[in-house]
Order: structure tokens, then C-alpha cells, then sequence
């Protein structure tokens, strides 16, 4: 197990934060949306407010899955060709979700299956992803090849359906606090406001649940080498930042970007807790001699070494067009942007 | 039924699909951010309006390109399992590469130009517009590095790992730059704005049968001229693609001219192949040896034949041959339709009418590079069997074997079913956005609005029902 290797792990594990964090907000705006629009003109504010950014957000997950495949191409086939059916859901959820937000305004486009759409297409991804978390941390039947051996239900077991339900509600909790971020004060902002917070509540239920349950269900062998308080760490984060949006969440308006961070210190935490569970494992099989690991999985290091220059070239830039976006529509959204005549 | 076929058609039906939709972005990308460039230089109300008309239209195509394009990169880990295995730690270092310099790139500035109009300066904006479409000239050279690997692949070793052996990188320009790297990128990339320029060439066209006939004339001018400069281009970029082909791939090029014994080549122009008795009726071109004359300037160049090669080693002949003569005379077609467009525009320049026949045979314009760039990558890829990483992993040896059939079958039947839904949709949208042209809201310069459209009729909407109800709220205290 090289350091360049141990790097990877780390990156890739940064990315899927920044996907969680980023996409996340929009995805759960996708699973929010019947809740909180009442009428057209709400509507059109949920979508402008994820428009402009909702493409970038989820070009995380390709970098994801590209590096995961660049990185560890081993547990990206294990992964990917095991949650062969779960994968294609969530593939026809972002195809629905594309088509749903980018259709809906052409003229003749049918408006209420693009709402559909936008709406199914944002649920399916933001309570597979995380199933397909739980089954990788719960571990794997995994042949001697690397290939899942089980069935498609095996995958809805508690501990993951649990998981999938914590980032289901951790993706309506982003979606929220972003429209709270985002609009202007009014029966949206409030309902928002509202729903960010049983959202928020939602996840540190769900969270407790689920480490409960991945202490009864899985197996201790599924665990990684380091010690438990290392994890520890990471799920009291988890606690903290959610304490930390409870606070925010009571100072009105000027607590609105604050709670938004708090919830992507959430992910942070989540998503260093799946890290630091698993290492030095990505895909921990029942036969522990078949888990797909750091060291098993690891690309040369000449390849590593290239990954590594596309990195240092490539994530300056996309923080760049980041900023640059983020600040073209900084601000609330308000009449006149929705005024299109008015350009 | 065989999983890895059934494989094989799921990936072949997606891979096409999407890239229906890779040259009409791309391609109409270039038209609207040269029409952006003319509305930037000339402030003219009918030029902002066509500006807007085409960032619609590449918006549009470009949507579809993006639901359908997430699906490409996650097929190789969900059904190529054990081709991942072998190629990650080179394959999927392009694709990460595109993520991070050609998604992010295309996406942010897509962002703008949909919907960052009032939010910008023009400089801005038609930056943002070139951008765009520079980010997708960029995706096509990421994943043309990577498929290239596959059909002539460098800078690797094969180790033997647990899993079985891999291919491991032992210099990335190598790999990234390898034989066939350049010569099919600028192949394809000079389809795909010929793509574009006839799309131009026939929306122009429609437009000067119908009202708005001087927008009509300026897309079809911009549209000839782009596809008359792509289209002689076309010919040094296919044939230094097919010395390529010659010299790296051989059996590919043999099975291209259904080439069986060893000997110079002459070149088809239509014909079929009886791949059992190993005969080709065919009407050839009337110069002996031409294809060994464009490959090497000699018409006795000996060309490899079929028979020369293991049989379990070469290519589907038929599909290969039929494709590609498909490719070359969708080519020949292209070039008459270049010279109708060009007819046309000439005679518009100097003020006559062009005929209304003439016109009416522009609107067919964009078939013609649609058919020569689906089957000019089905002939590449075709061409390639029956191995996945040519010369060295057999594409039997590849899929995923996690994956039974019955789960292969459903995500088939998913993909057809959702795929041709998005596709009546899609040409739905696309015929009344191309047949409307240009509309007064975009003479105003308003945004693009993926969204913001919408908002303005949805707000108005809004405002109408809110006005009702207080009207009746109104009437209500009168009584």
C-alpha cells in the first residue's frame, strides 16, 4: 500500500464530498420540490435557484466515478457491475432529471411530466446513493474474481436501507437550507425553513439508528484497521454539526448560510466516517481474503503519478469556474431574475 | 441468450444514441457562437434574436447529451467489469480527465450563456458562448483518447495480478498520444461541425421557403460556409485516418474492402459480401488498385488479406464493409448537398430567389452527416472485434459476470423504452423550436432560459391568479 495509493483513497473520498455537498442541494431541491412550491411562480424559483449550477454539481460525480475507475479500477467494477440494477435506477433518475429541468421550459414541452420527472429523477439518487453506501460498508459476498455473488434484494437489507434513508433526508435537508439561502423572506422561505429543520432532525434520528444497526447486523470483520476512535471522531462530528444547525437554525434569517454550512459539515462527516470505517478497504468482502483493498485495487504508480498531475491542474480550475458561477448568481433570487422578458 | 452480446447491443444501442446527440451539440455549438460573435460585433436587434435561436438549439441537443452521456461512463464499470479491471489504470484516467477539464468547463458556461444574460457583460457572455463549446471539443478529444487506447493501445505493460492480468501504465503521453489518437480526433471533429453546418444549411433553408427569410439566408450562409470549408477538410482528415488504419489495424482495413487474399486493393463503391464463400459482388471504382493507390501513392501496394490473419482474429466482415461504404457515400452525398447549399447561397447573395426545389432538397441536408457519422464509428468500432483492447483483451473476455441476463434484459428493454420516449420528445421540441426561428422575445435579447422563460410566463401566470382572487375576494365583501 503505496502513500500515492493512500492519496487516492483520500481524494476520492473528497470528491464524493464535494458531490454530496454540491449535488446534493440540488438533488434534494429535485425531492423537495412538491413540498415547498405551492405555485407556478415557486416552482420557477426552485429551479432557477439550482440552474445555473445544477450541471457542475453533478459533473462531481462523473469526476467520482472516473477517478474511482482511474484510482482503484477493481472497486470500481466490484461496485458498479454488483449494484448492477441499483446503479441503472439511479442512471434513469439522472436522465429523468435532465430531462425534466432542461425540457420544461421549450415550448410544448409537457410541464407536468417534466415536474414528474424532475421529481422522480431527484428521489431515485438520493436514496439509492445511499444504499449503495450501507452495502458497501456492511461488506460484500464477493468472489475469488471480485464479483457480487448475491442477489438484487440482498441489497435492501436494514443497515443499508437505513443508510439510504439518512442520505435521503440528508439531501432534503441540503435542498432546504439552500432554498433558504436562496429566497427571498415569504411562504417559501418559511416552508422551507421548516422542512430544513424536520429534515435536519430526520438525520440524526436516522444516523443513531443506523449505527445501531451496524452494530447488531454487520459483522465486526467488515470493519477496517484502524482504531474505533477514529470513526468515533468522525460520527461526533456528525453530532456536533448537527448541534451547530439546531443553533443556527433559531437565528432567522441571518442563520440561513450558516445552517447550509453546518449540513456540509454534515457530509463531511459522513463521509469521512464511511472513509475511515472501511480503510483499508473500499469494497470489504464476507471472505476477507476476496475484499477489494487499497492495496489490491491500487492502479501503478505511474498511473497514480498522471492522476496526480490532472489533479493539481484540474481542481484549481474547477474551484475557479466554481467561484465564478457562485458569484455570477450570488444573491437571492429575486422578481427580476425571474423576469426573463426583462433581460 | 448470450450475456455477453446482450452486453454488447446494450452498449452499441446507448453509445449510438448519444452520439446522435454529441454532433449536434458540438456541431451547432460552433454556429451559435459565431452568430454570438456577430450579435457582440453588430448590436442589431435580428442578430441577437438569431444568437438566442441558436444557443437554444445547442442548449437542447446539448441537454440530451448530458442525461445520455452519464450512462457511457458508468456502462464500463456496470457491464465491462472485467475490461475495467484489465484497462483502469489507464482507461479511466481520460475519463477523470474529462470530468475535470471538459465537463466542468462546458457545464459552468452553459450556466451563463442559459441563463447569466442580465447577470454579465457582453464580454462576458460571449466568452462564456466559445467556452461552452470549447469544452466540448474537449470531452471529444478525452474520450477519444480513451477509446483510441482501445483500438491501438501504448505506454502499457501487462502484469499478472489476483484478478487475473492487467494492463498497467508505463508512460501517459504515450498512452494518451498513441497511434490513432490524432488522426481520429480531427476525424471526428471535422464531422461533427459538418454536422452542425448542414443543421444550419437546412434550418436556414426552411426559413427562406417560409416568413422569416432573412434570417433564413444568414443561417444558411454561415451553414455553407462552414460545411464547405469542413467538407474539403474532410478529405486529407479521412485519409490520413485510413493510412492510419492501414498501417496500425490491418485486418480492419482488409475487412473494410473485404479484402481476403493478400494483393493490392481496388475500392468499392457499392456492393455485398457472401462472407461464407468469400465473395464480393460490387461495383468498384474504374482504377485498378485505388485504395493501395491512396494508402501508399502505389497501385500494386500489397494489402494484408483476410485469409492471412487466424480466423478467430478478425472482424465481422460484412458489418465492417457495409458500414463503412455506407460512411463513404453518405460522404459523396454530403459534398452534393454542399454544392446545392452553395448554389443557393450565391444565388441569395446576389439577390435572386433561389428555386423553391433547390431549398426544399436543403431541408434534407442533415441526414446525410448523421448517416456517415453513425456508421463511420460503428465501421471503427465494428472494425475492432473481436477484440474489446485490440491485440490484447477479446471482448468474450470482458463483461461483467456479476451481471446475470435476465438483469441485462431489463436495463435493455429500460433503455429502448425511456430512450425512444426522449427521442419523440426531443424531435418534438426540436422541430417547433427549428420551424419557429428566431421569435420577438429573443430580438429583445432575453435569456436563453432553459428556466427563465418559463419564470416569465409561469410569474405572470401567478400574478393573473393572484389578481383573481382578489377580485373575487373583492366581490365577495361588496355583497
Amino acid at each position: 500500500m503505496s502513500a500515492l495509493a493512500i492519496f487516492w483513497f483520500i481524494i476520492i473520498f473528497v470528491v464524493i464530498f464535494g458531490y454530496f455537498v454540491l449535488d446534493g442541494f440540488d438533488l434534494g431541491v429535485g425531492v423537495a420540490y412538491p413540498f415547498l412550491a405551492k405555485n407556478e411562480k415557486e416552482k420557477a424559483i426552485l429551479r432557477y435557484e439550482i440552474g445555473p449550477v445544477w450541471d457542475g454539481n453533478e459533473v462531481w460525480l462523473l469526476t467520482a466515478g472516473g477517478a474511482l475507475f482511474a484510482a482503484f479500477g477493481p472497486a470500481y467494477a466490484t461496485t458498479f457491475s454488483g449494484f448492477y440494477l441499483a446503479i441503472m435506477l439511479v442512471l434513469f433518475g439522472l436522465i429523468f432529471r435532465v430531462i425534466g429541468l432542461e425540457f420544461y421550459s421549450r415550448d410544448l414541452a409537457p410541464k407536468q411530466l417534466c415536474d414528474g420527472l424532475f421529481v422522480v429523477g431527484s428521489f431515485l439518487p438520493a436514496l439509492l446513493l445511499g444504499v449503495a453506501v450501507g452495502n458497501v460498508l456492511a461488506g460484500l459476498p464477493l468472489d475469488a474474481n471480485g464479483d457480487y455473488m448475491g442477489s438484487f434484494f440482498a441489497l435492501l437489507n436494514p443497515f443499508a436501507l437505513l443508510c439510504g434513508l439518512v442520505g435521503l433526508a440528508q439531501f432534503v435537508s441540503l435542498g432546504c437550507a439552500w432554498t433558504a439561502v436562496k429566497t427571498l423572506p415569504g411562504d417559501l422561505h418559511d416552508r422551507a425553513v421548516d422542512l430544513r429543520g424536520k429534515s435536519q432532525i430526520a438525520v440524526v434520528v436516522l444516523f443513531v439508528l443506523a449505527t445501531v444497526c451496524y452494530f447488531v447486523q454487520v459483522p465486526s470483520t467488515m470493519a477496517g484497521d484502524l482504531p474505533l476512535a477514529v470513526p468515533g471522531v468522525c460520527a461526533a462530528l456528525v453530532v456536533i454539526a448537527f448541534l451547530a444547525e439546531l443553533a443556527f437554525g433559531r437565528k432567522g434569517e441571518a442563520g440561513d448560510l450558516p445552517n447550509f454550512l453546518a449540513a456540509a459539515v454534515i457530509c463531511l462527516g459522513l463521509v469521512a466516517l464511511t472513509a475511515t470505517s472501511l480503510f483499508p478497504n473500499i469494497v470489504p468482502a464476507v471472505d476477507p481474503a476476496n475484499s477489494v483493498t487499497i492495496a489490491s485495487a491500487a492502479g501503478s504508480d505511474v498511473g497514480l503519478g498522471a492522476m496526480t498531475v490532472i489533479l493539481c491542474i484540474g481542481l484549481p480550475l474547477v474551484l475557479f469556474y466554481h467561484f465564478l458561477v457562485y458569484r455570477t448568481f450570488a444573491g437571492k433570487v429575486t422578481d427580476a431574475d425571474l423576469e426573463g422578458a426583462e433581460y | 441468450m448470450d450475456p455477453a452480446m446482450l452486453a454488447r447491443i446494450q452498449f452499441g444501442f446507448i453509445a449510438c444514441y448519444h452520439f446522435l446527440f454529441v454532433p449536434m451539440s458540438i456541431g451547432t455549438g460552433l454556429i451559435m457562437a459565431i452568430e454570438q460573435t456577430r450579435a457582440y460585433k453588430s448590436k442589431a436587434a435580428e442578430d441577437i434574436a438569431a444568437a438566442t435561436f441558436w444557443a437554444k438549439v445547442f442548449t437542447l441537443c446539448f441537454a440530451v447529451g448530458v442525461a445520455t452521456g452519464i450512462t457511457m461512463e458508468f456502462s464500463f464499470g456496470t457491464n465491462w467489469a472485467d475490461y475495467s479491471r484489465f484497462v483502469g489504470d489507464i482507461f479511466g484516467a481520460p475519463l477523470a480527465a474529462e470530468a475535470l477539464f471538459a465537463f466542468f468547463l462546458e457545464s459552468t458556461f452553459l450556466g451563463v450563456v442559459l441563463l447569466g444574460k442580465n447577470k454579465v457583460s457582453p464580454k462576458f457572455y460571449l466568452a462564456s458562448s466559445w467556452l461552452a463549446w470549447g469544452g466540448s471539443l474537449l470531452s471529444a478529444l478525452w474520450i477519444i483518447i480513451a477509446n483510441s487506447w482501445m483500438q491501438t493501445p501504448a505506454g502499457y505493460t501487462v502484469e499478472q495480478a489476483a484478478t487475473g492480468s492487467k494492463a498497467v501504465m508505463t508512460d501517459f503521453f504515450t498512452a494518451a498520444l498513441n497511434h490513432s489518437t490524432l488522426p481520429r480526433y480531427f476525424h471526428v471533429v471535422v464531422a461533427l461541425i459538418i454536422m452542425g453546418a448542414l443543421v444550419a444549411v437546412a434550418i436556414g433553408a426552411y426559413h427562406m421557403l417560409h416568413s422569416k427569410k432573412e434570417f433564413g439566408k444568414k443561417a444558411l450562409r454561415v451553414g455553407t460556409i462552414v460545411a464547405l470549408v469542413a467538407a474539403v477538410v474532410m478529405m486529407p482528415a479521412g485519409h490520413q485516418q485510413a493510412v492510419e488504419v492501414a498501417q496500425q489495424q490491418p485486418e480492419k482495413l482488409a475487412a473494410m474492402e473485404a479484402q481476403y487474399a493478400d494483393g493490392p486493393a481496388g475500392m468499392t463503391i457499392i456492393g455485398f459480401v457472401d462472407e461464407e464463400s468469400q465473395e464480393v459482388k460490387a461495383i468498384e471504382v474504374p482504377i485498378p488498385g485505388m485504395t493501395s493507390i491512396l494508402i501508399s501513392g502505389d497501385p500494386s501496394y500489397e494489402i494484408q488479406g483476410l485469409n492471412s490473419f487466424d480466423s478467430g482474429d478478425v472482424p465481422p466482415v460484412g458489418l465492417v464493409f457495409q458500414t463503412y461504404h455506407l460512411m463513404i457515400l453518405a460522404y459523396g452525398l454530403i459534398c452534393l448537398w454542399v454544392l446545392l447549399a452553395l448554389i443557393a447561397t450565391v444565388k441569395a447573395k446576389k439577390g435572386k430567389e433561389p428555386g423553391k426545389g433547390l431549398l426544399k432538397a436543403l431541408l434534407f441536408a442533415p441526414i446525410f452527416p448523421i448517416i456517415a457519422i453513425q456508421t463511420g464509428w460503428m465501421c471503427a468500432e465494428f472494425g475492432r472485434q473481436p477484440w474489446i483492447v485490440y491485440h490484447e483483451l477479446r471482448t468474450v473476455d470482458a463483461y461483467s459476470q456479476a451481471v446475470d441476463p435476465t438483469e441485462l434484459i431489463i436495463s435493455l428493454v429500460l433503455f429502448v423504452v425511456v430512450y425512444l420516449a426522449i427521442f419523440v420528445v426531443f424531435l418534438r421540441l426540436f422541430f417547433h423550436l427549428a420551424k419557429q426561428g428566431p421569435t420577438d422575445a429573443d430580438r429583445k435579447g432575453t435569456s436563453v432560459g432553459s428556466i427563465a422563460d418559463k419564470l416569465a410566463g409561469g410569474a405572470k401566470a401567478a400574478g393573473e391568479a393572484t389578481a383573481v382572487a382578489e377580485g373575487a375576494a373583492a366581490a365577495k365583501e361588496v355583497k
